[in-house]
């Protein structure tokens, strides 16, 4: 594969985009791909709009995506997906997580939330899987797993083997929360 | 082949191990704190968390000059509190080898001020590589080394926020253990007192031009400086993240020479690349630093007339500055509001925040998570400066401003900020006779940088007990005789100390201690719930500005608080702020 793909993962500081990014680093690695995966720490972690590049091919200089570059966008919030949309490449795919969170200019009435973003992207022409990935994680067994359910959605668009992407969660998460991970990235797989 | 996909803090860790590191003394900053933390997996090397990047860099240098190789990080403003050793270390040189690795934050992720660490590098004449991905990374952490030994300096490694913070491909080798080198007493070398600093800068200024030539030659056989002919109409001069940009953006229809080492810059090399292309840029984020010293040596370039001095670029910035096409786009039609960084859901610092906003005070602020309480709706602080300038800088304006201001200020800085440097500006509002009120936020951790132990938590690097500060008695011993400590949830208590402090013509200290909600340590109360028939809709809890807490309509159509579950710890804080006790325990 000459051309380099492009993930771009965004969402709020807090949700678990990081173990996302980590667990496709991986699958790419093990399928023999040059990879770059540029992540945010820091300040911005704290609550604020947070974005990971993923990026694989035979050869990858730079480790950042940008605006029409992405093949694919997993937002983990609405509003992020909103944010984000430039980046995608117009025949690209948005695979939207249906959660709301207010960031605090909207929670201080300064600002608005913009309604039925998902749908209006869709009237734009945007490709979007939307699902509510909170739920699916919630009957998973925990909150938490929202990132391994849209793992598991992404997963399809990506043409690997679903049990290769089972032995990459076993070998990453630990042991106690195993199940409530396999269980997560099926319920995103076959959602 | 051993691979491995390592973030570039990772893999400069790895490089130290390899290289047979044995002393490392850090500082946390983001975006350098993983290359430290990394370090911490090896038993082979001794790792710490020094009070400062002084400290670390001065223990870094004893442990050169004592025979080990060491290493030391920290981010572009840690450097300049590390300067003063590093600029006379340049004069002293090394027995072991000895790396620092200063970490740029263009665009300020994560920062205070966008400054370039390259002229720390010229200004100390001392040689600086810079790695553009996690491989790189590796393998000039492992070449600084050499270097140190070979050219009797210490050598900086310049990462920048995208080299430290992205995963790429490395391959690793086994650690190469390197004997302790004898330690022979030598003044002339080691002591820099006038007599023998004025000889050891004439060795400094020969050992430059030695290091341009090296960079002319030994650095081209190893691929450090690099020259890749493709199309000649344009040709790239570029290093570390601006060469993947360049490369990226430009492929084969241009030429590159990318720099490994950016300080000396080669002469002959650049030379010969300009004498070879047609169109000659040089790409590079933050300052003009190649650009200039391709114009004192005669060769003309395009830079910063093309390209900004500010924040960070991309494949995007090269090809509008170069005039190729950009791919196209949709853009969403609507506003989309901003989403800040905000303090957690069970923040201590809210609590202090919240307590003190009534006051109307003068709030000179720190470098950690209590600066984000500058952001409405506490929109509290003041000043942000430099870490510890809360304290002193609190003096000063007081000074100026007189009695009855001092008693409308305070100053707020962290635990791990106050060993840093907030100690010595209390030293000198308690020997200079001033009356200041300083707050300690005590969440017993590092908490911005990602949760390290420091001095005053009682732990090692390796989550090993080990003494702690004792933050009041230190406040006593350097002649502070009001020292309290209050729990910053207790927003009475918070108050009712605050207004006795304020107002004694005296300094004080207030100690507001209550452990990062964020700690694995800290047991959770259940989240709270909002009696829909209680609650009016005033928004007065929305003013402690928790992420945690907003409002939506409720079954009657109108706004009433809500409480999301999944991120209330049930502090209380807000509870507080209720008149109308809407806000209870949850279950």
């Amino acid at each position: 594969m000459a051309q380099v793909k492009n993930i771009l993962i965004v969402g709020v500081g807090g949700q678990g985009t990081l173990l996302a990014s980590k667990l496709m680093g991986k699958c790419f690695v093990d399928k023999g791909y040059d990879v770059k995966v540029s992540e945010v720490h820091g300040m911005s972690q704290r609550g604020g709009s947070v974005v990971t590049y993923v990026r694989y091919g035979e050869k990858v200089y730079s480790p950042v995506i940008e605006k029409g570059e992405a093949d694919i966008i997993i937002a983990f919030e609405q509003l992020e997906a909103a944010r984000w949309l430039e980046y995608l490449k117009p025949d690209g795919i948005l695979i939207a997580n249906t959660q709301r969170i207010d960031p605090m200019p909207v929670i201080m009435g300064a600002a608005k939330y913009p309604e039925n973003i998902l749908e209006k992207l869709e009237q734009k022409g945007v490709k979007v899987i939307s699902v509510d990935a909170l739920d699916l994680a919630v009957k998973a067994g925990n909150p938490k797993s929202t990132n391994v359910v849209l793992l598991g959605v992404t997963a399809r668009f990506l043409g690997f083997e679903r049990d290769m992407w089972i032995d990459i969660i076993r070998s990453t998460v630990p042991e106690k929360m195993l199940d409530i991970n396999v269980n997560a990235f099926d319920l995103g797989y076959n959602a | 082949m051993n691979k491995a996909l390592l973030l570039g803090n990772e893999a400069v860790a790895r490089g130290l191990y390899e290289a047979g590191v044995t002393v490392v003394s850090s500082y946390p900053g983001t975006p350098s704190t993983e290359v430290t933390e990394a370090v911490t997996k090896y038993d082979e090397i001794y790792s710490e968390w020094a009070p400062n990047e002084k400290v670390a860099f001065e223990v870094a240098s004893g442990a050169c000059i004592a025979g080990a190789r060491s290493f030391c990080a920290m981010k572009h403003v840690g450097l300049n509190v590390a300067a003063d050793p590093l600029y006379t270390l340049s004069y002293i040189g090394v027995n072991g080898g000895m790396v620092c690795a200063v970490a740029d934050d263009p665009g300020m992720h994560s920062s205070q001020n966008e400054q370039d660490s390259r002229h720390h590098a010229i200004a100390a004449k001392v040689p600086m590589l810079e790695p553009c991905d996690s491989s790189e990374c590796l393998n000039f952490a492992k070449l600084g080394y050499d270097l140190s030994e070979q050219f009797d300096a210490p050598v900086l490694l310049r990462l920048s926020t995208r080299v430290s913070h992205s995963r790429s491909l490395v391959t690793l080798s086994d650690r190469v253990e390197k004997e302790l080198k004898p330690y022979v007493k030598n003044p002339m070398k080691t002591v820099m007192m006038p007599a023998m600093a004025r000889k050891a800068h004439v060795v400094v200024e020969q050992r430059t031009k030695d290091l341009t030539q090296w960079a002319d030659t030994t650095a081209v056989e190893l691929g450090v400086n690099s020259i890749e002919y493709n199309d000649k109409k344009i040709g790239i001069i570029a290093a570390g993240t601006s060469y993947t940009y360049a490369r990226e953006a430009m492929g084969e229809k241009a030429s590159y020479l990318k720099l490994g080492m950016v300080n000396p810059l080669p002469v002959n090399l650049i030379k010969e690349f300009a004498a070879n292309v047609e169109k000659l840029y040089v790409i590079e984020e933050l300052d003009d630093i190649i650009e200039t010293h391709c114009l004192k040596i005669g060769v003309s370039v395009i830079g910063k007339e093309r390209f900004s001095l500010l924040g960070e670029f991309s494949q995007d910035t090269v090809r509008k500055a170069l005039e190729q096409d950009n791919p196209p786009f949709v853009s969403f039609d609507e506003d989309v509001p901003p989403r800040p960084p905000v303090m957690c859901a069970g923040c201590p610092h809210r609590g202090i925040y919240y307590a003190l906003k009534k006051y109307n005070l003068y709030v000179s602020g720190d470098i950690g998570c209590y600066t984000l309480g500058a952001q409405a709706p506490l929109a509290m602080i003041d000043t942000c400066i430099c870490m510890g300038a809360s304290v002193s800088s609190l003096h000063g304006f007081n000074t100026a401003r007189g009695t009855e201001q001092a008693k409308k200020s305070i100053a707020v800085i962290g635990d791990s900020t106050f060993i840093h440097s907030g100690i010595t500006g209390l030293i000198d509002i308690a020997y200079n006779k001033g009356i200041s009120t300083v707050i300690v936020l005590d969440n017993s951790i590092t908490g911005m940088t990602g949760h390290q132990n420091n001095p005053a938590n009682g732990f090692t690097i390796k989550g090993d007990p080990t003494t702690a500060v004792n933050l009041e008695a230190l406040a006593r011993a350097v002649g502070i005789n009001r020292v309290s400590v209050v729990d910053p949830f207790d927003i009475d208590g918070v108050r009712a100390v605050a207004e006795r402090e304020l107002a004694a013509e005296e300094p004080s200290l207030i100690i507001a201690r209550r452990p990062c909600a964020l700690l694995k340590s800290v047991k959770h109360n259940p989240p709270l719930v909002v009696n829909k028939d209680k609650c009016v809709g005033c928004k007065a809890c929305l003013q402690v500005g928790c992420p945690a807490l907003y409002q939506t309509v409720n079954s009657d159509g109108k706004m009433r608080a809500e409480i999301d579950l999944n991120q209330c710890v049930g502090c209380e804080v807000c509870a507080k702020a209720c008149k109308f006790g809407a806000i209870t325990k949850g279950e």
